[in-house]
């Protein structure tokens, strides 16, 4: 059966889907993921669909589950390149794959995917700062 | 109603026998009709042709103008048809040049019993040639119709940069299923060429929107999501935002702006923020 390569770029994991995306195909990506995920300790997934011509709903079911259990795994899950057919068909069959980040490229799925690491941090400073303000107001 | 053989056979003595007089008397008359707006020569050299074309079809022995030797004759019906039409004749004088040869032919005929009755079944197979060219002008303006829907369909749906990252679509003109998806595709292949992550759909141009033109609309924004850009429309006018509201229709969390101004202030502020996160 063929796979579906998984790449380690950096913090990111990027998978380029060149294949056709049969079931078995689908399910055997999402446990490799799940597997590489944990061995690297990346927090983002890049799933490069632009060389597919058909995404039906099994496929699109796989990559919300793909993106669930990577987020139980603190990895971002963005699909990027999805062709304009695809999109259409995907709406006029009514599948809005919720719960799925899409860009438009892979450059553009690696800015989203800093941006919301930045964002996490920021926040985080943001809490420190927060409770390292409240004491100093219950001191005074 | 077909000729007999024998009727045919009378018909085309009587085209030979006549031949000039006849083609001048058409020519006359069609000329009459077109007041002018064809030359002289020109109308000469057409019913000559045609005329000619009747001779040969009825020699060959057609009773009928669907049979196999009338072939030249229907070829050059549909070519003078297909050219009035072009040059914007109504249907009557296209017809007439065709009818006036009956005109003709009664001047040339006896009047006792018997040159009625030719008249009578030569008119039924004039009439055919008048009613075929009758329908190939219709054809003709068709065509003409349907081509120019389409570049009409090519001409009004233009994807335009506005900026960098930010494409807009300016629809004009009532938004039906067939240009929706025109529109849909479009802006969807653009989005995929340029690497534009938002899009704003500008309806300014759109008369009316009902709940179908808003399905279009919303599918397309839904499919630019799905492809990963955001969709913002703009444009609405104080009488489509109540038409909006009263039927009931939902734009969700899709942002709508006013004017294209704003939509793409809006753009570039969510731009800038996050250039400026990224810093």
């Amino acid at each position: 059966m063929e796979r579906v390569p998984v790449l380690k770029i950096g913090d990111i994991l990027l998978v380029s889907i060149q294949i056709d995306m049969e079931d078995q195909v689908a399910l055997q990506l999402q446990e490799d993921l799940a597997d590489r995920i944990v061995a690297t300790g990346c927090h983002g997934v890049i799933i490069d669909i632009s060389a597919l011509d058909i995404v039906d709903s099994f496929v699109g079911r796989t990559l919300a589950t793909i993106a669930s259990i990577s987020r139980v795994l603190d990895a971002e899950t963005v699909v990027v390149g999805m062709r304009p057919a695809v999109a259409i068909t995907l709406v006029e069959l009514g599948l809005s794959l919720p719960g799925i980040r899409t860009a438009l490229n892979v450059e553009l799925g690696m800015d989203l995917l800093a941006r919301n690491r930045a964002e996490e941090y920021d926040d985080r400073d943001d809490e420190d700062e927060d409770e390292a303000e409240t004491p100093a107001v219950n001191a005074s | 109603m077909a000729l007999s053989a024998e009727e045919a056979s009378r018909f085309v003595v009587l085209l030979e026998e006549n031949q000039d007089d006849l083609v001048g008397a058409w020519t006359d008359r069609v000329a009459a009709t077109l007041r002018g707006r064809l030359s002289r020569t020109e109308l000469q050299r057409q019913t000559a042709d045609l005329f000619k074309g009747f001779q040969l079809a009825l020699a060959g022995g057609a009773t009928d103008l669907a049979h196999e030797p009338a072939a030249e004759l229907r070829a050059q019906l549909t070519e003078l048809s297909g050219h009035r039409a072009r040059q914007g004749f109504s249907t009557t004088e296209t017809a007439v040049s065709v009818y006036s040869l009956k005109e003709a032919l009664l001047a040339k005929l006896g009047d006792d019993l018997a040159g009625l009755r030719d008249y009578i079944a030569f008119s039924a197979f004039i009439d055919a040639a008048a009613l075929f060219t009758f329908d190939s002008y219709v054809r003709v303006r068709e065509e003409l119709i349907a081509d120019q829907a389409e570049q009409l369909l090519e001409l009004s749906t233009p994807v335009v940069k506005l900026w960098e990252g930010v494409v807009a679509v300016p629809l004009v003109g009532t938004l039906d299923s067939a240009r929706a998806q025109v529109v849909m595709e479009r802006l969807l292949q653009t989005l995929v060429d340029t690497g534009s992550p938002y899009a704003i759909i500008d309806i300014t141009g759109v008369p009316a929107v009902d709940t179908q033109v808003a399905q279009h609309v919303l599918k397309t924004v839904v499919a630019a999501r799905l492809m990963g850009a955001d969709c913002i429309i703009s444009g609405i006018r104080p009488q489509i935002a109540q038409t909006i509201v009263a039927l009931g229709i939902e734009f969700g969390d899709i942002a709508t702006k006013a004017s294209l101004a704003d939509a793409l202030r809006y753009v570039l502020n969510k731009n800038g923020s996050r250039k400026h996160r990224e810093r």
